[in-house]
C-alpha cells in the first residue's frame, strides 16, 4: 500500500513524545537542523535518550522503546512492530519494548485506514514499511552519530544485536553513547531498507518472543480493569432488557441504601451507579427499579427473524456480483441442488468485558481504555464533553481479547463513558466495568444471517451458482457508510460470497439487508463468519454429488486462485490427504478461504462423537499470509482462530426471546474448553508478497471443515448453526 | 460494612466490607492485587482462580466472610518449584495472547502439578476445563504443562 514515508516536523515528535512516560519529557533537537529528532530529557536537564520520530525512542540505558499505534489484544502487535523497527535497527531484542502509542490521527493513524485504528487483521500489512522506515532512520542516525565521534565513514560502520562497530579501527559502542549526538542529526528523509536476504528476525524462527508475554503470565500486566486512582469511583450501569427503549422511570432509594454507593444518576443509555468499589456498585445495581419505555424497541425473536429472511432469501436482493446466466443455466440443468444455511447472533464475548477510565477536569480530560479506534473513541468523548479533540488524552490499554467488540464506528462505550463523568460532574475520575451480562446482553453483535443457494448440475460439472445472503448491516447508518458503502451494497454483508475461488460459468450473488433493531458489529472474520461456512458448505456438497473428491475437486476449478490452491495443497500434504473418509469412526472435511488478503486452507479430522456434538480430533492448517513476519504468531493465531470458529460454530449462539438476549453468561453462552481444543498443526508458505493479516484468517475455514467431515459420516452438513443446539 | 482479617499471601490483611463482597473483588480493590481477573462472576469462566490453603478456588463467589482463617494465595504471591516451572514453560511457549485468563490459567496449573507429577491429557482436561479462555490457547497450554512437568524431573 503506497504511503508517505513519517516525516515528522519537530512539532509533532513533541506532541507525540508528550506525557508518554513520567518524568522524561522532549526538547526538540538542534536548532539548525531541519530535525524530526529530539532529546529525550529527564526532569533534571540531563539526556535519557532520544527520539528519531513518532515510532522510536533510544534510551541512554540502550533500550530501545517501539511506539505501538494498534492495541494489543494478543493478536501481537507489539511484537510484530517491533520486530519490524528491530530488524532494521539491528537491535538487540533483549533490549526492544513495547508500548502503546498515544491517540494521534496525524501520526499514528492506520495508513489503510486513515485514522487511528486496529481491524480487518491489517497491523502489519499497513505498518510493514513505516516501521521498517523508522528503524531505518533511527539506525542511519546512530551510524553518522557514531562516524563523526569515530572519525571514520559511515559506510563502515556495522550493527550487529545493538552494537555499532567499526572494524578497521577495532571500536564498538552502544546505542545509548550515541543517543545524544543522534538526537542533533537531521533525519533521513528515505532511509535505504534492508535487503530480504539479511533478515535476522523477520521470518526467523526462534528469533524473537513476545514482548507482552512474561507480565501476562505473572498477573503484572495492567489492563483497564485494573485501574485504581485515588478519588476512583466505580461504576456500572443498568441497560435496557431490550434493544431501543430508553429509561422512563426509576427508584434508587434501595440503591442508595447501599454501603459505598456515592451517587445513581440517569444517563442516555440507562442509569449508572457510582460507588467506591465494585461490589456495592453490583449490589446496588441488583436493587435498582428501573421502569423502561419501550415503545420503541425491538420485540422480535430470533425464530421470528429467522421466518422472516427465509421468506426474504426467495426473493432477489440487490445484486452484489454476477456473470453469465444463472437463470438459462438453472433452467437447463440436469440436476438443481439447493441449500439454505441459518447463522445465530454472536457475542464476542472477550474475557475483559469492556470498560474503561476517565478524568475529566471541565477543560481537558484524560481516558484510559482498550480502543480499537482511537480517533472515533476521541472524538466521541470531546462531544459529548463539550471539547475538542485535542483536549482529550487517549491512552490505550492492553485489552483481554476483542474479536472485533472493542472497534465502534458509533463509539458506544466511549460515549457512555464520557456520559457516566458528565453526569457525576468534573473532578470525578470514573472507571465504568461492563459485567459479562452487560456484555453478552449488550447487542453489537455477529449479524444473523441467511444464506439460500442453489447450484446447477449439468454434464457432472457445476454450470450455475446462485446465493442470496438475507442479514442487517452494521456500516449502513455509521460514519462509515460513505467511505465503504458502494452502489447500495454494504461489501463486508457479503465478502467470501460476491466472488469465489472456484470458476463457475453462471454466477448470481444478491443481498438483503433488513433493518432490525438489534445493534451489530463486525467480529472475527466479520462476513466470511457466515459467508466461508456457506460457500465452503455448499461447494463441499455440490462437488459430492458429483463425485469428486472435495480437494481434488477444489482445485479442478480454482484455476484462476493460484494462492487459494496453493495452500489447499499444502494443507493437503501436510494431512497426507487420501479423500475425506470415512476411516473408521471419523471422516474429513476440507475448507479453504481468502479473507483480508490471507489464504487459508484447513482440514478437520472428525467423529460424531459421544453424544455432546462432534469431536474434532485435529486440524491441519496451511497459511499464505505472504511475508511471514513472526512464523510463532502466525501459528498461534491459526490456533486461537480454529479454537475461536470451532467454539462458536459447535456451542454459541444469542437467541432473542421477544427482543431480550437469553444468555447472560459463560453458563449460557457456551465457549470451548480445553478439553474440546483438536490436536494443531500448521504450515506457513514462504512467500515474497507484502504481509498480510493473520488474527482473523484462520477462523473461517474450520466450521465448514468440521460440517464436511460430518457429511462423510453420515450426517448432513448442519444447516443452521450452532452445531449442538439447545445445549449448556 | 464489617471487618475483616485476611492471610493473602503471607500477609494479615484488615479490610472493611460488606459481609458479602466476593474474595475477588476484596483481592483487587481493597488489596490492589489486580492480577486475580473478574471474567464472569458465576465460577463459570476461572479468570479469578486462587489458592485457599493450596487449593484452587474461584474467587469471585466465594464471599469474604467465608475465608477465615485459611491461607490465601494469588498469582502475585505464587512461589515454589511448581510455579516457577509452569512459569518458565508458559514464557518459553509464548502461551499468552491477550493474557486476561493467564492469571488463572496459572494458578490451576499450577495446583495440578502439585497434585500430580506427570499429569496426563485426561488430568489436564479436567483440572483446566474451567478456565477458559476466548483466545483459545488451549494447545500451548497443555503443552506447557508438559514441559512444566518434563522440567520437574517427574
Amino acid at each position: 500500500m503506497p504511503h508517505e514515508p513519517p516525516r515528522l516536523s519537530r512539532r509533532t515528535a513533541f506532541k507525540a513524545m508528550t506525557g508518554l512516560v513520567l518524568g522524561v519529557y522532549l526538547k526538540p533537537g538542534s536548532s539548525m537542523a531541519q530535525s524530526g529528532a529530539a532529546q529525550i530529557l529527564r526532569p533534571d536537564g540531563s539526556i535519557a535518550g532520544f527520539a528519531p520520530n513518532a515510532f522510536v525512542r533510544i534510551g541512554s540505558d540502550d533500550m530501545v522503546t517501539v511506539l505501538v499505534k494498534h492495541i494489543e489484544f494478543g493478536q501481537g502487535p507489539f511484537t510484530g512492530l517491533a520486530t519490524l523497527v528491530a530488524e532494521e535497527l539491528d537491535a538487540d531484542w533483549s533490549r526492544v519494548r513495547a508500548e502503546h502509542a498515544p491517540a494521534d490521527a496525524n501520526l499514528y493513524k492506520n495508513l489503510l485506514f486513515g485514522m487511528q485504528g486496529t481491524g480487518g487483521s491489517t497491523a502489519i500489512a499497513n505498518s510493514y514499511e513505516q516501521m521498517r522506515k523508522a528503524g531505518a532512520a533511527a539506525r542511519a542516525m546512530l551510524v553518522e552519530a557514531a562516524a563523526q565521534s569515530w572519525r571514520v565513514p559511515p559506510t563502515e560502520i556495522t550493527i550487529e544485536r545493538g552494537i555499532l562497530r567499526h572494524a578497521k579501527s577495532n571500536r564498538q559502542g552502544r546505542f545509548g553513547q550515541f543517543a545524544e549526538a543522534a538526537a542533533k542529526l537531521p533525519v533521513p528523509a528515505d532511509p535505504p531498507l534492508k535487503d530480504a536476504s539479511k533478515f535476522r528476525l523477520i521470518g526467523r524462527e526462534g528469533a524473537v518472543k513476545k514482548l507482552d508475554v512474561p507480565a501476562k503470565t505473572t498477573g503484572t500486566a495492567q489492563f483497564t480493569i485494573d485501574i485504581r486512582e485515588p478519588g476512583m469511583l466505580t461504576v456500572v450501569v443498568a441497560h435496557p432488557l431490550r434493544f431501543g427503549s430508553k429509561v422512563a422511570s426509576f427508584d434508587a432509594a434501595q440503591a442508595r441504601a447501599v454501603p459505598g454507593v456515592v451517587d445513581v444518576k440517569q444517563i442516555p443509555s440507562g442509569v449508572a451507579i457510582y460507588a467506591d468499589s465494585t461490589w456495592p456498585a453490583l449490589k446496588a445495581r441488583e436493587a435498582l427499579k428501573v421502569t423502561w419505555d419501550e415503545r420503541a424497541a425491538e420485540r422480535r425473536s430470533s425464530s421470528q427473524l429467522i421466518d422472516e429472511y427465509r421468506a426474504m432469501s426467495r426473493q432477489k436482493g440487490t445484486i452484489a456480483g454476477q456473470h453469465g446466466d444463472v437463470d438459462a443455466a438453472l433452467a437447463g440443468a440436469e440436476r438443481v441442488i439447493e441449500a439454505e444455511f441459518v447463522f445465530p447472533y454472536l457475542a464476542h464475548a472477550p474475557m475483559e468485558p469492556l470498560d474503561g477510565f476517565l478524568r475529566w477536569d471541565g477543560d481537558k480530560a484524560a481516558a484510559r481504555l482498550g480502543s480499537q479506534l482511537q480517533t472515533v473513541d476521541q472524538q466521541t468523548i470531546a462531544g459529548v464533553l463539550g471539547l475538542k479533540p485535542e483536549q482529550v488524552s487517549l491512552e490505550t490499554m492492553l485489552a483481554g481479547g476483542s474479536f472485533g467488540r472493542r472497534a465502534q464506528p458509533t463509539a458506544h462505550f466511549a460515549a457512555e463513558l464520557a456520559g457516566v463523568a458528565k453526569a457525576i460532574g468534573p473532578n470525578r475520575p470514573v472507571k465504568l466495568i461492563w459485567t459479562r451480562e452487560d456484555d453478552l446482553r449488550g447487542g453489537y453483535y455477529r449479524p444473523l444471517f441467511v444464506h439460500r443457494l442453489r447450484g446447477a448440475i449439468r454434464d457432472g460439472k457445476i454450470v450455475a451458482w446462485v446465493n442470496t445472503l438475507v442479514g442487517q448491516s452494521f456500516i449502513k447508518g455509521t460514519p462509515f457508510e460513505p467511505m465503504v458503502v458502494k452502489d447500495g451494497i454494504d461489501p463486508v454483508t457479503v465478502e467470501g460470497s460476491r466472488e469465489l475461488p472456484y470458476e463457475i460459468p453462471n454466477f448470481r450473488c444478491d443481498v438483503h439487508t433488513p433493518p432490525v433493531g438489534v445493534p451489530t458489529l463486525w467480529w472475527r472474520s466479520v462476513g466470511h463468519t457466515h459467508t466461508g461456512y456457506a460457500v465452503e458448505c455448499f461447494i463441499d456438497e455440490l462437488l459430492q454429488a458429483t463425485g469428486q473428491d472435495p480437494v481434488a475437486g477444489r482445485l479442478a476449478l480454482m484455476g484462476k486462485a493460484a494462492r487459494a490452491a496453493g495452500v489447499l495443497r499444502a494443507v493437503a500434504q501436510l494431512a497426507r490427504w487420501t479423500g475425506p473418509g470415512p476411516f473408521g469412526d471419523r471422516a474429513r472435511g476440507v475448507a479453504v478461504v481468502e479473507s483480508f488478503d490471507s489464504f487459508i486452507a484447513e482440514i478437520a479430522e472428525v467423529s460424531a462423537g459421544d453424544g455432546g456434538g462432534p469431536k474434532v480430533h485435529k486440524v491441519w492448517c496451511a497459511v499464505d499470509c505472504g511475508v511471514a513476519v513472526n512464523p510463532d504468531v502466525i501459528r498461534a493465531q491459526m490456533e486461537g482462530g480454529i479454537g475461536f470458529g470451532l467454539g462458536h460454530a459447535l456451542f454459541a449462539e444469542v437467541r432473542l426471546d421477544e427482543g431480550r438476549p437469553v444468555p447472560g453468561n459463560f453458563d449460557t453462552y457456551r465457549s470451548l474448553r480445553i478439553h474440546e481444543m483438536p490436536e494443531i498443526e500448521v504450515t506457513i508458505l514462504r512467500s515474497i508478497e507484502k504481509p498480510t493479516g493473520v488474527g482473523e484468517p484462520g477462523v473461517p475455514p474450520i466450521a465448514p471443515a468440521v460440517a464436511n467431515a460430518l457429511a462423510r459420516l453420515g450426517h448432513n452438513r448442519p444447516r443452521q448453526l450452532p452445531i449442538v443446539r439447545g445445549t449448556v | 460494612m464489617t471487618a475483616y482479617n485476611v492471610k493473602v499471601n503471607g500477609r494479615s490483611e484488615n479490610v472493611d466490607v460488606l459481609p458479602d463482597t466476593p474474595l475477588l473483588w476484596v483481592l483487587r480493590d481493597n488489596l490492589g492485587l489486580t492480577g486475580t481477573k473478574f471474567g464472569c462472576g458465576i465460577a463459570m469462566c476461572g479468570a479469578c482462580t486462587v489458592f485457599l490453603d493450596g487449593k484452587p478456588l474461584r474467587s469471585c463467589s466465594f464471599p469474604v466472610s467465608a475465608v477465615g482463617n485459611r491461607e490465601v494465595t494469588t498469582i502475585e504471591g505464587l512461589s515454589g518449584r511448581e510455579a516457577a516451572a509452569i512459569q518458565r514453560a508458559w514464557i518459553a511457549r509464548d502461551v499468552p495472547q491477550c493474557g486476561y485468563c493467564q492469571s488463572g490459567q496459572v494458578m490451576s496449573a499450577v495446583a495440578l502439578l502439585k497434585e500430580v507429577k506427570r499429569p496426563t491429557d485426561r488430568d489436564i482436561d479436567l483440572a483446566m476445563n474451567g478456565n477458559l479462555c476466548r483466545c483459545a490457547t488451549y494447545v500451548r497450554i497443555r503443552a506447557a504443562i508438559k514441559d512444566a512437568a518434563r522440567a520437574l524431573g517427574a
